[in-house]
Protein backbone atom coordinates (compact mmCIF):
# COMPACT_ATOMS: atom_id res chain seq x y z
CA UNK A 1 0.00 0.00 0.00
CA UNK A 2 1.32 3.45 -0.98
CA UNK A 3 0.29 6.45 1.11
CA UNK A 4 -0.44 9.68 -0.71
CA UNK A 5 2.67 11.49 0.50
CA UNK A 6 4.84 8.54 -0.50
CA UNK A 7 4.00 8.96 -4.21
CA UNK A 8 6.99 11.16 -5.17
CA UNK A 9 9.23 8.53 -3.60
CA UNK A 10 7.52 5.69 -5.38
CA UNK A 11 7.77 7.57 -8.69
CA UNK A 12 11.51 8.06 -8.27
CA UNK A 13 11.97 4.44 -7.28
CA UNK A 14 10.11 3.31 -10.38
CA UNK A 15 12.18 5.56 -12.63
CA UNK A 16 15.40 4.22 -11.14
CA UNK A 17 14.23 0.65 -11.61
CA UNK A 18 13.28 1.45 -15.21
CA UNK A 19 16.71 2.92 -15.93
CA UNK A 20 18.40 -0.12 -14.41
CA UNK A 21 16.37 -2.28 -16.73
CA UNK A 22 17.23 -0.16 -19.79
CA UNK A 23 20.89 0.10 -18.90
CA UNK A 24 21.33 -3.64 -18.52
CA UNK A 25 25.02 -4.31 -18.08
CA UNK A 26 26.12 -1.13 -19.87
CA UNK A 27 27.26 1.83 -17.81
CA UNK A 28 25.87 4.55 -20.09
CA UNK A 29 22.99 5.50 -17.80
CA UNK A 30 24.94 5.28 -14.57
CA UNK A 31 25.27 9.04 -14.16
CA UNK A 32 21.54 9.53 -14.50
CA UNK A 33 20.84 6.68 -12.10
CA UNK A 34 23.18 8.17 -9.51
CA UNK A 35 21.52 11.55 -9.90
CA UNK A 36 18.08 10.04 -9.36
CA UNK A 37 19.29 8.04 -6.39
CA UNK A 38 20.55 11.22 -4.84
CA UNK A 39 17.18 12.82 -5.49
CA UNK A 40 15.42 9.83 -3.99
CA UNK A 41 17.45 10.01 -0.82
CA UNK A 42 16.79 13.75 -0.52
CA UNK A 43 13.07 13.25 -1.18
CA UNK A 44 12.86 10.58 1.52
CA UNK A 45 14.57 12.78 4.07
CA UNK A 46 12.47 15.80 3.17
CA UNK A 47 9.16 13.95 3.17
CA UNK A 48 9.64 11.62 6.11
CA UNK A 49 11.15 14.15 8.45
CA UNK A 50 8.32 16.61 7.86
CA UNK A 51 5.30 14.36 8.19
CA UNK A 52 2.19 16.09 9.46
CA UNK A 53 0.35 14.65 12.44
CA UNK A 54 -2.28 13.07 10.20
CA UNK A 55 0.34 11.57 7.90
CA UNK A 56 1.92 9.95 10.94
CA UNK A 57 -1.48 8.55 11.91
CA UNK A 58 -1.60 6.97 8.46
CA UNK A 59 1.88 5.50 8.90
CA UNK A 60 0.77 4.20 12.32
CA UNK A 61 -2.15 2.44 10.62
CA UNK A 62 -0.15 1.08 7.70
CA UNK A 63 -1.14 -2.57 7.07
CA UNK A 64 2.49 -3.57 6.56
CA UNK A 65 3.62 -1.97 9.80
CA UNK A 66 5.09 -4.60 12.13
CA UNK A 67 2.51 -5.48 14.76
CA UNK A 68 2.33 -7.50 17.97
CA UNK A 69 3.10 -10.77 16.16
CA UNK A 70 6.36 -9.50 14.75
CA UNK A 71 7.49 -8.11 18.10
CA UNK A 72 6.52 -11.31 19.89
CA UNK A 73 8.35 -13.49 17.40
CA UNK A 74 11.45 -11.32 17.13
CA UNK A 75 11.86 -10.26 20.74
CA UNK A 76 11.10 -13.46 22.63
CA UNK A 77 12.58 -16.90 22.27
CA UNK A 78 9.85 -18.52 24.32
CA UNK A 79 6.30 -17.24 24.33
CA UNK A 80 3.96 -19.29 26.50
CA UNK A 81 0.53 -18.01 25.51
CA UNK A 82 -2.34 -17.91 27.98
CA UNK A 83 -5.94 -17.59 26.90
CA UNK A 84 -9.34 -16.64 28.16
CA UNK A 85 -10.98 -14.46 30.76
CA UNK A 86 -12.43 -17.43 32.72
CA UNK A 87 -15.92 -15.96 32.39
CA UNK A 88 -16.95 -15.67 28.78
CA UNK A 89 -14.34 -16.53 26.21
CA UNK A 90 -10.99 -15.83 24.63
CA UNK A 91 -10.59 -12.62 22.68
CA UNK A 92 -7.97 -12.89 19.92
CA UNK A 93 -7.83 -9.07 19.65
CA UNK A 94 -5.43 -9.11 22.59
CA UNK A 95 -2.89 -11.76 23.36
CA UNK A 96 -0.57 -12.41 26.20
CA UNK A 97 1.46 -14.91 28.13
CA UNK A 98 4.78 -15.59 29.76
CA UNK A 99 7.72 -14.67 27.59
CA UNK A 100 11.48 -14.76 27.78
CA UNK A 101 13.01 -11.80 26.01
CA UNK A 102 16.07 -12.58 23.89
CA UNK A 103 17.68 -9.29 24.77
CA UNK A 104 18.72 -9.56 28.43
CA UNK A 105 16.96 -12.91 28.98
CA UNK A 106 14.21 -11.31 31.07
CA UNK A 107 11.18 -13.37 32.01
CA UNK A 108 8.09 -11.18 31.65
CA UNK A 109 4.37 -11.22 31.03
CA UNK A 110 4.07 -10.01 27.45
CA UNK A 111 0.79 -8.56 26.23
CA UNK A 112 -0.39 -6.79 23.15
CA UNK A 113 -3.23 -5.92 20.85
CA UNK A 114 -3.11 -8.32 17.91
CA UNK A 115 -4.01 -6.75 14.58
CA UNK A 116 -3.33 -10.04 12.81
CA UNK A 117 -1.10 -11.09 9.94
CA UNK A 118 -3.42 -11.66 6.99
CA UNK A 119 -7.01 -10.79 6.13
CA UNK A 120 -8.39 -13.77 7.98
CA UNK A 121 -6.51 -13.16 11.21
CA UNK A 122 -7.15 -9.43 11.00
CA UNK A 123 -10.88 -10.07 10.91
CA UNK A 124 -10.62 -12.71 13.64
CA UNK A 125 -8.73 -10.26 15.85
CA UNK A 126 -11.28 -7.55 15.04
CA UNK A 127 -8.41 -5.32 13.83
CA UNK A 128 -7.05 -5.07 17.36
CA UNK A 129 -10.29 -3.76 18.86
CA UNK A 130 -10.83 -5.85 21.95
CA UNK A 131 -14.09 -6.85 23.62
CA UNK A 132 -14.57 -6.86 27.40
CA UNK A 133 -13.42 -10.48 27.59
CA UNK A 134 -10.15 -9.29 26.05
CA UNK A 135 -9.66 -6.63 28.69
CA UNK A 136 -10.59 -9.17 31.38
CA UNK A 137 -7.99 -11.58 30.03
CA UNK A 138 -5.50 -8.73 30.21
CA UNK A 139 -6.55 -8.06 33.80
CA UNK A 140 -6.04 -11.73 34.62
CA UNK A 141 -2.52 -11.58 33.24
CA UNK A 142 -1.76 -8.40 35.20
CA UNK A 143 -2.77 -10.35 38.27
CA UNK A 144 -0.54 -13.30 37.38
CA UNK A 145 2.42 -11.01 36.74
CA UNK A 146 1.94 -9.46 40.17
CA UNK A 147 1.73 -12.84 41.88
CA UNK A 148 4.88 -14.15 40.23
CA UNK A 149 6.86 -10.93 40.33
CA UNK A 150 7.25 -10.70 36.56
CA UNK A 151 7.47 -7.34 34.80
CA UNK A 152 4.49 -6.51 32.58
CA UNK A 153 5.53 -5.63 29.03
CA UNK A 154 2.82 -4.31 26.74
CA UNK A 155 2.88 -3.65 23.03
CA UNK A 156 0.05 -1.18 22.39
CA UNK A 157 -1.56 -1.05 18.95
CA UNK A 158 -5.30 -0.51 18.78
CA UNK A 159 -7.70 1.86 17.05
CA UNK A 160 -9.68 1.67 20.28
CA UNK A 161 -11.75 -0.67 22.40
CA UNK A 162 -14.52 -2.22 20.31
CA UNK A 163 -17.74 -0.20 20.34
CA UNK A 164 -20.64 -2.47 19.44
CA UNK A 165 -23.73 -4.16 20.81
CA UNK A 166 -21.90 -7.21 22.16
CA UNK A 167 -19.16 -5.24 23.88
CA UNK A 168 -21.75 -3.01 25.56
CA UNK A 169 -23.77 -6.03 26.71
CA UNK A 170 -20.72 -7.42 28.43
CA UNK A 171 -19.61 -4.20 30.11
CA UNK A 172 -16.82 -2.70 28.02
CA UNK A 173 -16.46 0.31 30.32
CA UNK A 174 -16.38 -1.93 33.42
CA UNK A 175 -13.65 -4.12 31.90
CA UNK A 176 -11.46 -1.13 31.04
CA UNK A 177 -11.87 0.61 34.38
CA UNK A 178 -10.92 -2.61 36.17
CA UNK A 179 -7.70 -2.80 34.15
CA UNK A 180 -6.84 0.80 35.02
CA UNK A 181 -7.26 -0.02 38.70
CA UNK A 182 -5.20 -3.19 38.31
CA UNK A 183 -2.34 -1.23 36.72
CA UNK A 184 -2.51 1.38 39.46
CA UNK A 185 -2.01 -1.37 42.04
CA UNK A 186 0.31 -3.90 40.46
CA UNK A 187 3.53 -4.40 42.46
CA UNK A 188 5.65 -5.20 39.38
CA UNK A 189 7.17 -2.88 36.74
CA UNK A 190 4.81 -1.96 33.91
CA UNK A 191 6.49 -1.12 30.63
CA UNK A 192 4.42 -0.10 27.64
CA UNK A 193 5.48 0.73 24.13
CA UNK A 194 3.02 2.21 21.68
CA UNK A 195 4.06 0.72 18.35
CA UNK A 196 1.22 1.98 16.15
CA UNK A 197 -2.20 3.14 17.21
CA UNK A 198 -2.95 4.28 20.73
CA UNK A 199 -6.72 4.62 20.54
CA UNK A 200 -8.16 6.12 23.71
CA UNK A 201 -9.40 4.02 26.65
CA UNK A 202 -8.68 0.79 24.82
CA UNK A 203 -5.02 1.78 24.69
CA UNK A 204 -4.88 3.38 28.13
CA UNK A 205 -6.06 0.12 29.75
CA UNK A 206 -2.65 -1.17 28.66
CA UNK A 207 -0.38 1.80 29.19
CA UNK A 208 -0.77 3.21 32.68
CA UNK A 209 2.87 2.34 33.14
CA UNK A 210 6.20 3.09 34.76
CA UNK A 211 7.67 3.65 31.32
CA UNK A 212 5.79 4.58 28.18
CA UNK A 213 7.77 4.60 24.96
CA UNK A 214 6.36 5.56 21.59
CA UNK A 215 7.68 4.74 18.19
CA UNK A 216 8.22 7.93 16.24
CA UNK A 217 5.20 7.45 13.98
CA UNK A 218 2.79 6.04 16.51
CA UNK A 219 0.04 8.09 18.08
CA UNK A 220 -1.93 8.25 21.32
CA UNK A 221 -5.23 10.09 21.37
CA UNK A 222 -8.41 10.49 23.35
CA UNK A 223 -10.36 10.14 20.09
CA UNK A 224 -9.68 9.24 16.46
CA UNK A 225 -8.98 12.41 14.46
CA UNK A 226 -11.82 11.58 12.05
CA UNK A 227 -14.33 11.31 14.89
CA UNK A 228 -12.98 14.47 16.53
CA UNK A 229 -13.40 16.37 13.25
CA UNK A 230 -17.00 15.14 12.91
CA UNK A 231 -17.89 16.17 16.42
CA UNK A 232 -15.99 19.40 16.94
CA UNK A 233 -15.70 20.73 13.38
CA UNK A 234 -18.85 18.94 12.19
CA UNK A 235 -16.85 17.82 9.17
CA UNK A 236 -15.04 14.45 9.02
CA UNK A 237 -13.03 15.84 6.10
CA UNK A 238 -11.09 18.03 8.53
CA UNK A 239 -9.37 15.05 10.17
CA UNK A 240 -5.90 16.38 9.35
CA UNK A 241 -6.68 19.57 11.22
CA UNK A 242 -8.07 17.61 14.16
CA UNK A 243 -4.97 15.40 14.26
CA UNK A 244 -2.83 18.52 14.47
CA UNK A 245 -4.98 20.06 17.22
CA UNK A 246 -5.09 16.90 19.34
CA UNK A 247 -1.29 16.85 19.72
CA UNK A 248 -1.30 13.10 19.37
CA UNK A 249 2.17 12.43 17.93
CA UNK A 250 5.01 10.86 19.87
CA UNK A 251 7.01 14.06 19.74
CA UNK A 252 4.10 16.20 20.99
CA UNK A 253 3.36 13.81 23.83
CA UNK A 254 6.99 13.74 24.88
CA UNK A 255 7.00 17.53 24.89
CA UNK A 256 3.90 17.54 27.08
CA UNK A 257 5.55 15.10 29.47
CA UNK A 258 2.96 12.38 28.91
CA UNK A 259 5.38 9.77 27.57
CA UNK A 260 8.98 9.03 28.46
CA UNK A 261 10.71 8.47 25.18
CA UNK A 262 10.32 8.68 21.42
CA UNK A 263 11.87 5.64 19.76
CA UNK A 264 13.23 6.42 16.30
CA UNK A 265 11.98 4.56 13.26
CA UNK A 266 13.88 3.81 10.07
CA UNK A 267 13.47 6.42 7.36
CA UNK A 268 10.00 6.09 5.88
CA UNK A 269 8.53 4.29 8.86
CA UNK A 270 8.73 0.94 10.62
CA UNK A 271 7.15 -0.88 7.67
CA UNK A 272 10.17 -0.07 5.48
CA UNK A 273 12.59 -1.94 7.76
CA UNK A 274 10.59 -3.82 10.38
CA UNK A 275 13.58 -5.41 12.06
CA UNK A 276 15.27 -2.07 12.67
CA UNK A 277 12.17 -0.76 14.47
CA UNK A 278 11.71 -3.98 16.42
CA UNK A 279 15.35 -3.96 17.50
CA UNK A 280 14.96 -0.37 18.72
CA UNK A 281 12.01 -1.46 20.88
CA UNK A 282 13.86 -4.54 22.10
CA UNK A 283 16.84 -2.45 23.19
CA UNK A 284 14.58 -0.02 25.04
CA UNK A 285 12.78 -2.88 26.81
CA UNK A 286 16.04 -4.44 27.97
CA UNK A 287 17.33 -1.11 29.23
CA UNK A 288 14.10 -0.20 31.05
CA UNK A 289 13.50 -3.64 32.58
CA UNK A 290 17.07 -3.70 33.87
CA UNK A 291 16.68 -0.17 35.21
CA UNK A 292 13.54 -1.06 37.15
CA UNK A 293 14.72 -4.44 38.42
CA UNK A 294 15.82 -3.10 41.80
CA UNK A 295 12.72 -1.03 42.49
CA UNK A 296 10.59 -2.26 45.38
CA UNK A 297 6.87 -2.90 44.87
CA UNK A 298 6.06 0.02 47.17
CA UNK A 299 8.33 2.41 45.27
CA UNK A 300 6.90 1.30 41.93
CA UNK A 301 3.30 1.79 42.99
CA UNK A 302 4.06 5.16 44.56
CA UNK A 303 5.97 6.45 41.57
CA UNK A 304 3.22 5.31 39.21
CA UNK A 305 0.64 7.00 41.41
CA UNK A 306 2.56 10.26 41.50
CA UNK A 307 3.21 10.23 37.78
CA UNK A 308 -0.47 10.02 36.82
CA UNK A 309 -1.82 11.97 39.76
CA UNK A 310 -0.26 15.20 38.56
CA UNK A 311 -1.21 15.19 34.86
CA UNK A 312 -3.57 18.02 34.01
CA UNK A 313 -3.81 21.77 33.69
CA UNK A 314 -6.08 23.76 35.93
CA UNK A 315 -5.93 27.01 37.82
CA UNK A 316 -7.16 28.56 41.05
CA UNK A 317 -9.63 26.94 43.44
CA UNK A 318 -9.86 27.91 47.08
CA UNK A 319 -7.36 25.42 48.45
CA UNK A 320 -5.20 24.59 45.49
CA UNK B 1 -38.91 24.11 28.25
CA UNK B 2 -40.09 27.70 27.99
CA UNK B 3 -40.34 30.43 30.58
CA UNK B 4 -44.14 30.60 30.78
CA UNK B 5 -44.07 28.51 33.94
CA UNK B 6 -45.59 25.68 31.97
CA UNK B 7 -43.88 22.99 30.00
CA UNK B 8 -44.69 19.76 28.24
CA UNK B 9 -43.01 16.50 29.18
CA UNK B 10 -40.77 15.40 26.34
CA UNK B 11 -41.51 11.80 27.24
CA UNK B 12 -45.24 11.56 27.98
CA UNK B 13 -46.44 14.80 26.42
CA UNK B 14 -48.40 15.81 29.53
CA UNK B 15 -48.31 19.45 30.59
CA UNK B 16 -46.25 20.14 33.73
CA UNK B 17 -46.03 23.23 35.91
CA UNK B 18 -42.38 24.11 36.05
CA UNK B 19 -42.54 24.66 39.77
CA UNK B 20 -43.86 21.12 40.15
CA UNK B 21 -40.94 19.87 38.09
CA UNK B 22 -38.53 21.88 40.22
CA UNK B 23 -40.10 20.63 43.44
CA UNK B 24 -39.67 17.08 42.16
CA UNK B 25 -36.03 17.66 41.16
CA UNK B 26 -36.78 17.40 37.43
CA UNK B 27 -38.80 14.20 37.59
CA UNK B 28 -42.04 14.32 35.57
CA UNK B 29 -45.04 14.08 37.94
CA UNK B 30 -46.99 12.11 35.34
CA UNK B 31 -44.60 9.54 33.87
CA UNK B 32 -41.69 9.76 36.38
CA UNK B 33 -39.22 10.47 33.57
CA UNK B 34 -35.93 11.67 35.07
CA UNK B 35 -34.59 14.79 33.35
CA UNK B 36 -30.95 15.78 33.87
CA UNK B 37 -30.44 17.59 37.16
CA UNK B 38 -28.01 20.49 37.65
CA UNK B 39 -25.27 19.70 40.17
CA UNK B 40 -26.36 22.32 42.75
CA UNK B 41 -29.88 20.86 42.72
CA UNK B 42 -28.50 17.36 43.11
CA UNK B 43 -26.51 18.49 46.12
CA UNK B 44 -29.64 20.09 47.60
CA UNK B 45 -31.47 16.79 46.99
CA UNK B 46 -28.85 14.58 48.62
CA UNK B 47 -27.33 16.51 51.50
CA UNK B 48 -28.83 17.55 54.81
CA UNK B 49 -29.98 21.13 54.59
CA UNK B 50 -27.13 23.63 54.93
CA UNK B 51 -24.50 20.95 55.48
CA UNK B 52 -22.67 21.09 52.14
CA UNK B 53 -19.34 22.83 52.02
CA UNK B 54 -17.80 23.15 48.57
CA UNK B 55 -14.10 22.45 48.06
CA UNK B 56 -11.92 23.76 45.23
CA UNK B 57 -14.68 26.09 44.08
CA UNK B 58 -13.62 28.17 41.15
CA UNK B 59 -10.99 25.77 39.88
CA UNK B 60 -10.96 26.43 36.16
CA UNK B 61 -9.64 24.63 33.12
CA UNK B 62 -6.41 25.54 31.37
CA UNK B 63 -6.21 25.15 27.63
CA UNK B 64 -3.14 22.92 27.40
CA UNK B 65 -3.32 22.35 23.66
CA UNK B 66 -4.59 25.86 22.78
CA UNK B 67 -7.39 24.06 21.02
CA UNK B 68 -9.26 26.28 18.61
CA UNK B 69 -12.62 27.32 20.09
CA UNK B 70 -12.10 25.82 23.57
CA UNK B 71 -11.78 29.17 25.32
CA UNK B 72 -15.11 30.40 23.94
CA UNK B 73 -16.76 27.08 24.67
CA UNK B 74 -15.65 27.29 28.30
CA UNK B 75 -16.80 30.89 28.61
CA UNK B 76 -20.26 30.05 27.24
CA UNK B 77 -20.60 27.04 29.54
CA UNK B 78 -19.64 29.09 32.59
CA UNK B 79 -22.15 31.77 31.69
CA UNK B 80 -24.93 29.27 31.01
CA UNK B 81 -24.46 27.22 34.18
CA UNK B 82 -22.84 29.57 36.66
CA UNK B 83 -20.38 26.76 37.34
CA UNK B 84 -16.61 26.77 36.99
CA UNK B 85 -16.53 23.38 35.25
CA UNK B 86 -18.55 20.16 34.90
CA UNK B 87 -18.29 19.06 38.52
CA UNK B 88 -19.14 20.42 41.97
CA UNK B 89 -17.39 18.75 44.89
CA UNK B 90 -17.05 19.05 48.61
CA UNK B 91 -18.29 17.54 51.86
CA UNK B 92 -21.90 17.33 53.00
CA UNK B 93 -23.95 15.33 55.44
CA UNK B 94 -26.25 12.54 54.36
CA UNK B 95 -28.52 11.55 57.24
CA UNK B 96 -26.13 13.23 59.66
CA UNK B 97 -23.08 11.36 58.34
CA UNK B 98 -20.40 13.49 56.63
CA UNK B 99 -19.69 12.23 53.12
CA UNK B 100 -17.21 13.35 50.45
CA UNK B 101 -19.29 14.15 47.41
CA UNK B 102 -18.59 14.97 43.76
CA UNK B 103 -21.48 15.71 41.43
CA UNK B 104 -21.16 16.14 37.68
CA UNK B 105 -23.26 18.53 35.63
CA UNK B 106 -24.19 17.55 32.09
CA UNK B 107 -25.00 21.14 31.11
CA UNK B 108 -21.31 22.07 31.23
CA UNK B 109 -19.91 20.94 27.83
CA UNK B 110 -21.85 17.70 28.06
CA UNK B 111 -20.42 16.88 31.47
CA UNK B 112 -17.15 16.14 29.73
CA UNK B 113 -14.12 15.20 31.82
CA UNK B 114 -11.07 17.38 31.38
CA UNK B 115 -8.35 18.29 33.86
CA UNK B 116 -10.70 20.04 36.29
CA UNK B 117 -13.18 17.17 36.56
CA UNK B 118 -10.28 14.73 36.96
CA UNK B 119 -8.58 16.90 39.56
CA UNK B 120 -11.66 17.65 41.63
CA UNK B 121 -12.78 14.03 41.60
CA UNK B 122 -9.26 12.96 42.61
CA UNK B 123 -9.18 15.54 45.44
CA UNK B 124 -12.60 14.42 46.64
CA UNK B 125 -11.30 10.85 46.79
CA UNK B 126 -8.20 11.97 48.67
CA UNK B 127 -10.22 14.08 51.06
CA UNK B 128 -12.46 11.09 51.80
CA UNK B 129 -9.34 8.98 52.36
CA UNK B 130 -7.65 11.50 54.65
CA UNK B 131 -10.74 12.21 56.74
CA UNK B 132 -12.15 8.70 56.76
CA UNK B 133 -15.35 9.57 54.92
CA UNK B 134 -17.56 7.54 52.63
CA UNK B 135 -17.25 8.65 49.02
CA UNK B 136 -20.20 9.35 46.73
CA UNK B 137 -19.74 10.38 43.10
CA UNK B 138 -22.75 11.25 40.95
CA UNK B 139 -21.90 11.05 37.25
CA UNK B 140 -23.47 12.64 34.18
CA UNK B 141 -21.09 12.80 31.27
CA UNK B 142 -20.71 12.36 27.54
CA UNK B 143 -17.12 11.23 28.12
CA UNK B 144 -13.67 12.75 27.92
CA UNK B 145 -13.28 16.39 26.91
CA UNK B 146 -11.79 16.31 23.41
CA UNK B 147 -10.57 19.90 23.63
CA UNK B 148 -7.96 18.79 26.15
CA UNK B 149 -6.79 15.89 23.98
CA UNK B 150 -4.57 13.41 25.76
CA UNK B 151 -4.82 15.42 29.00
CA UNK B 152 -8.47 14.42 29.21
CA UNK B 153 -7.56 10.78 28.51
CA UNK B 154 -5.05 10.92 31.34
CA UNK B 155 -7.77 11.92 33.80
CA UNK B 156 -8.94 8.29 33.60
CA UNK B 157 -5.53 7.28 34.89
CA UNK B 158 -5.43 10.07 37.47
CA UNK B 159 -8.76 9.18 39.06
CA UNK B 160 -7.85 5.49 38.98
CA UNK B 161 -4.57 5.92 40.85
CA UNK B 162 -6.33 8.09 43.43
CA UNK B 163 -9.14 5.55 43.84
CA UNK B 164 -6.74 2.63 44.15
CA UNK B 165 -5.46 4.10 47.43
CA UNK B 166 -8.89 4.89 48.83
CA UNK B 167 -10.24 1.48 47.91
CA UNK B 168 -7.41 -0.33 49.68
CA UNK B 169 -9.08 0.95 52.84
CA UNK B 170 -12.42 -0.15 54.24
CA UNK B 171 -14.56 2.87 53.47
CA UNK B 172 -17.30 2.60 50.88
CA UNK B 173 -17.28 4.17 47.45
CA UNK B 174 -20.74 4.62 45.96
CA UNK B 175 -21.17 5.58 42.32
CA UNK B 176 -24.49 7.02 41.15
CA UNK B 177 -25.00 6.90 37.39
CA UNK B 178 -27.44 9.37 35.89
CA UNK B 179 -28.58 10.14 32.37
CA UNK B 180 -26.32 10.08 30.41
CA UNK B 181 -23.02 8.56 31.57
CA UNK B 182 -20.59 7.41 28.87
CA UNK B 183 -17.03 7.19 27.64
CA UNK B 184 -14.10 8.13 29.81
CA UNK B 185 -16.19 8.50 32.95
CA UNK B 186 -17.72 5.01 32.71
CA UNK B 187 -14.34 3.64 31.63
CA UNK B 188 -12.77 4.89 34.86
CA UNK B 189 -14.05 5.96 38.27
CA UNK B 190 -17.80 5.57 37.68
CA UNK B 191 -17.77 1.78 37.27
CA UNK B 192 -15.25 0.57 39.86
CA UNK B 193 -17.33 1.48 42.90
CA UNK B 194 -18.27 -0.89 45.73
CA UNK B 195 -21.91 -0.14 45.02
CA UNK B 196 -23.26 1.21 41.74
CA UNK B 197 -26.68 2.84 41.76
CA UNK B 198 -28.42 4.12 38.63
CA UNK B 199 -31.42 6.30 38.07
CA UNK B 200 -34.39 4.78 36.20
CA UNK B 201 -34.05 4.99 32.45
CA UNK B 202 -30.59 6.58 32.55
CA UNK B 203 -28.50 5.80 29.48
CA UNK B 204 -25.17 4.30 30.54
CA UNK B 205 -22.42 2.78 28.46
CA UNK B 206 -19.01 3.01 26.87
CA UNK B 207 -19.91 4.25 23.37
CA UNK B 208 -23.22 5.91 22.59
CA UNK B 209 -25.93 3.99 20.70
CA UNK B 210 -25.89 6.45 17.81
CA UNK B 211 -22.15 6.03 17.23
CA UNK B 212 -22.51 2.25 17.42
CA UNK B 213 -25.37 2.23 14.94
CA UNK B 214 -23.40 4.40 12.53
CA UNK B 215 -20.24 2.31 12.65
CA UNK B 216 -21.75 -1.18 12.82
CA UNK B 217 -24.89 -0.50 10.76
CA UNK B 218 -26.80 -2.57 13.27
CA UNK B 219 -30.00 -1.36 14.95
CA UNK B 220 -29.70 -1.44 18.73
CA UNK B 221 -32.48 -3.24 20.58
CA UNK B 222 -35.20 -1.46 22.56
CA UNK B 223 -33.93 -0.38 25.96
CA UNK B 224 -30.27 -0.76 24.96
CA UNK B 225 -27.88 0.81 27.51
CA UNK B 226 -30.61 1.88 29.91
CA UNK B 227 -30.03 1.56 33.63
CA UNK B 228 -32.35 -1.44 33.58
CA UNK B 229 -30.34 -3.05 30.75
CA UNK B 230 -27.14 -2.54 32.73
CA UNK B 231 -28.69 -4.02 35.87
CA UNK B 232 -29.94 -7.02 33.94
CA UNK B 233 -26.47 -7.53 32.48
CA UNK B 234 -24.95 -7.51 35.95
CA UNK B 235 -23.28 -4.10 35.73
CA UNK B 236 -25.37 -2.06 38.18
CA UNK B 237 -26.51 -2.99 41.70
CA UNK B 238 -29.71 -1.02 42.10
CA UNK B 239 -32.04 1.28 40.28
CA UNK B 240 -33.29 4.00 42.57
CA UNK B 241 -35.87 6.69 41.90
CA UNK B 242 -34.36 10.15 42.28
CA UNK B 243 -36.72 11.16 45.04
CA UNK B 244 -35.76 8.03 47.01
CA UNK B 245 -32.02 8.40 46.46
CA UNK B 246 -31.13 10.26 49.65
CA UNK B 247 -32.93 7.70 51.80
CA UNK B 248 -31.31 4.88 49.87
CA UNK B 249 -27.83 6.29 50.45
CA UNK B 250 -28.58 6.79 54.15
CA UNK B 251 -29.52 3.11 54.45
CA UNK B 252 -26.42 2.00 52.57
CA UNK B 253 -24.08 4.15 54.63
CA UNK B 254 -25.52 2.68 57.84
CA UNK B 255 -24.34 -0.75 56.70
CA UNK B 256 -20.88 0.05 55.48
CA UNK B 257 -19.55 3.20 57.09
Amino acid sequence: MILEFERPIRDLEERIAELHRLAGSSEGLQAEISRLEGALDAAKRRIYSNLSAYERVQVARHPDRPNFRAYRDELSDDFYELSGDRFFGDDPAVRGGFARLKRGGHNVVLLGHDKGGDTKSRVKGNFGMAHPEGYRKVGRLYELAGRFGLPIVVVVDTPGAYAGRTSEERGQAWAISADLMALARTPVPVISVIIGEGGSGGALAMCVADYVGMLENSYLSVIAPEACASIIFRDPGRAAEAAEALKLTARDLKQHGIVDEVLPEPLGGAHKEPNTAIREVGDALDRVISGLSEATPKALIEARHDRYRCIGTHAAGDNV
Amino acid sequence: MDDAGFTKCERCGQPIYEKDLLARFNVCPHCEFHYPLPAPERIRLLTDSGSFKEHDAGMVAGDPLRFDGYGERLARAKEKTGLADAVVSGVGKIGGRPVALAVMDFRFIGGSMGSVVGERVARTIEHAHADGLPLVVVSASGGARMYEGVYSLMQLAKTSVALSRYMDGSLPYVSVLTDPTFGGVTASFATVADVIIAEPGARIGFAGARVIEQTTRERMPEGFQTAEFQRDHGMVDRIVHRLALKGDLERLVRFVA
